[in-house]
């Protein structure tokens, strides 16, 4: 795909998200996208978001449990960009009306204290590298119309991430066992659905490992202080006006957020 | 739970002896049957337990021991798999349990699921009504990671409460195993627990998914012992629900359950 079609659908993605609406499915108006133009067009979406006064502060993972992969038809994560203006602390309320259709994910967040520099990086490097890690909550959203996404849709539009709520309780990977750590997920005070760090690439450290080896093959580093959430551990949650949301990983601890307003869609 | 509703017996006593005979004969020879609720629609859940106690007079009259109870159909992906919205009871004897790490033959049952349980051992008595959670993680002694094997001996795994509950719960096998610990040490609802098959993740969940708490069921079990006159005594094995949907398992397979804190069972499958 030429650079100029690159500019275009970055762009009107980048409109969207300022905008809060949505846009057809990119590959209904183009078929022929492939992954590396889907990345292409989101480096074009946060070059125009960084170029407004945001900057980078770490990365999201996506499509990392089996049920997502096999939807989406693909054998392999994604992975999409944070930036300073979707970070929420803990005990933040969400105003809903700066997303469009959001739904929320429970999962573990990483803080590195070293680089990372793929390719080469095991699960034992993660662990090696990793400051703390976090439960948190991502808050996806869609800038294409009635998530009616393919890979190349969601990749394009920065894995679908809306914003994020990182917990306050630091844990040491060392002294956790964040594979088999249970995920408790509860919407006003009942449970809505529950996991474990396993549904993701077998450990939440591998869908790490992959982050970093992906990125590297790009020329990519991953560095030291930067956010990484390693992927949902539970079911996507619609939110509205009022609901509460807490998760709690076994061993961790929580992460609380509330939300109001109304969403664009 | 109330079974008021459900608590009037309306089968005869040769009824309930023909229907455990029938469920007998096909646990012990490993058939399928029809739910018995096709014979006698008007089944009520009390009828079930008449036919499960006979079925438990039975197996004791011929030498088999009594270890502890189950609780079955505890939590919500249990309860929308199977179409029901009550959780059941069965009980457990010495000729279910199966050592860890052990073969277990397949040619004796119809069409085997396995899933992930914290098991519960209790040290004291417990009698319902009004039996709650805090009052079973007062009596027990320790918890332990377990995979029971359930087997419905209705065709295609179809049934309502009634039937499986004469069926005694569809319980066939059981596994305990891993690591014992006491309940003070643990946060039970956040524990995760990992399902793997022939090495492959197959299902997840955290323990909470029961009843938002293990010890939960085990109350509900108490309370529903107490409705069948009866009361948990010391001592008592007894596996609180699967915390994952059952798995379907064939000869050649080999399962892990893997539990945060509380270690592994495994087990394989053979004919």
């Amino acid at each position: 795909m030429n650079e100029d079609k690159i500019q275009h659908y970055g762009d009107a993605l980048y409109d969207a998200w300022r905008e809060r609406r949505t846009i057809a499915p990119l590959l209904e108006q183009e078929p022929d996208i492939t992954l590396a133009d889907a990345y292409r067009i989101q480096l074009r979406y946060i070059e125009r978001r960084v170029a407004a006064g945001e900057s980078i502060v770490g990365k999201k993972i996506g499509v990392t449990s089996k049920p997502v992969q096999d939807f989406l038809g693909v054998f392999q994560p994604d992975f999409g960009q944070l930036t300073s203006g979707m970070v929420y602390q803990e005990g933040d309320t969400i105003d809903l009306g700066s997303l469009i259709q959001p739904k929320a994910e429970a999962e573990l967040a990483f803080v590195l204290k070293e680089d990372l520099q793929g390719p080469g990086v095991t699960a034992m490097d993660v662990i090696r590298a990793t400051d703390y890690v976090l439960p948190c909550f991502e808050i996806v959203d869609s800038r294409i119309t009635d998530w009616k996404i393919k890979i190349q849709d969601t990749v394009a539009d920065n894995a679908s991430c809306g914003v994020y709520v990182l917990g306050k309780t630091k844990g040491d990977p060392r002294k956790l066992d964040i594979t088999l750590a249970g995920m408790v997920l509860e919407k006003n005070g009942e449970i809505f659905s529950t996991g474990v760090g396993a549904a993701v690439q077998g450990s939440p450290a591998n869908a790490v490992a992959w982050l970093a080896n992906t990125l590297g093959e790009l020329g990519i580093p991953f560095k030291a202080g930067e956010v990484i959430l390693s992927g949902s551990q539970s079911a996507l949650v619609p939110v509205v006006d009022g609901d509460e949301l807490v998760c709690t990983v076994g061993g961790l601890g929580s992460c609380r957020v509330k939300f109001a307003g109304r969403s664009a869609a | 739970m109330s079974m008021d509703q459900t608590l009037t017996l309306t089968l005869s006593r040769e009824d309930i002896v023909r229907l455990c005979e029938r469920v007998e004969g096909a646990q012990t020879r490993a058939y399928a049957i029809p739910k018995l609720t096709d014979e006698y629609p008007a089944m009520t859940i009390a009828d079930g337990y008449a036919v499960q106690l006979e079925l438990r007079r039975r197996f004791l009259a011929a030498g088999h021991k009594q270890v502890g109870w189950k609780a079955g159909l505890t939590s919500r992906a249990k309860m929308k798999q199977m179409g029901v919205d009550v959780p059941s009871i069965g009980f457990l004897t010495d000729r279910m349990a199966r050592p860890e790490n052990s073969a277990i033959s397949t040619h004796d049952l119809v069409h085997p699921r396995v899933e992930c349980e914290v098991a519960f051992v209790t040290r004291k008595d417990l009698q319902g009504p009004g039996c709650t959670r805090q009052d079973v993680l007062d009596a027990t002694d320790y918890v332990l990671p377990a995979v029971e094997i359930i087997d419905s001996r209705f065709s295609g795994f179809k049934f309502d409460l009634p039937s499986v509950v004469a069926d005694n719960g569809s319980s066939a096998r059981f596994v305990g195993g891993g690591r014992p610990r006491y309940v003070e040490d643990l946060d039970l609802p956040t524990l995760g627990v990992v399902m793997e098959k022939n090495g492959e993740t197959v299902a997840g969940a955290a323990a909470a998914a029961v009843l938002g708490h293990p010890a939960e069921a085990i109350a509900m079990l108490v309370n529903i012992l107490a409705e069948l006159g009866e009361g948990l005594p010391a001592g008592s094995f007894v596996m609180s629900g699967g915390i994952t949907e059952a798995v379907p398992v064939k000869a050649g397979d080999s399962v892990i359950a893997r539990f945060q804190e509380l270690g592994s069972v495994s087990m394989r499958f053979v004919e």
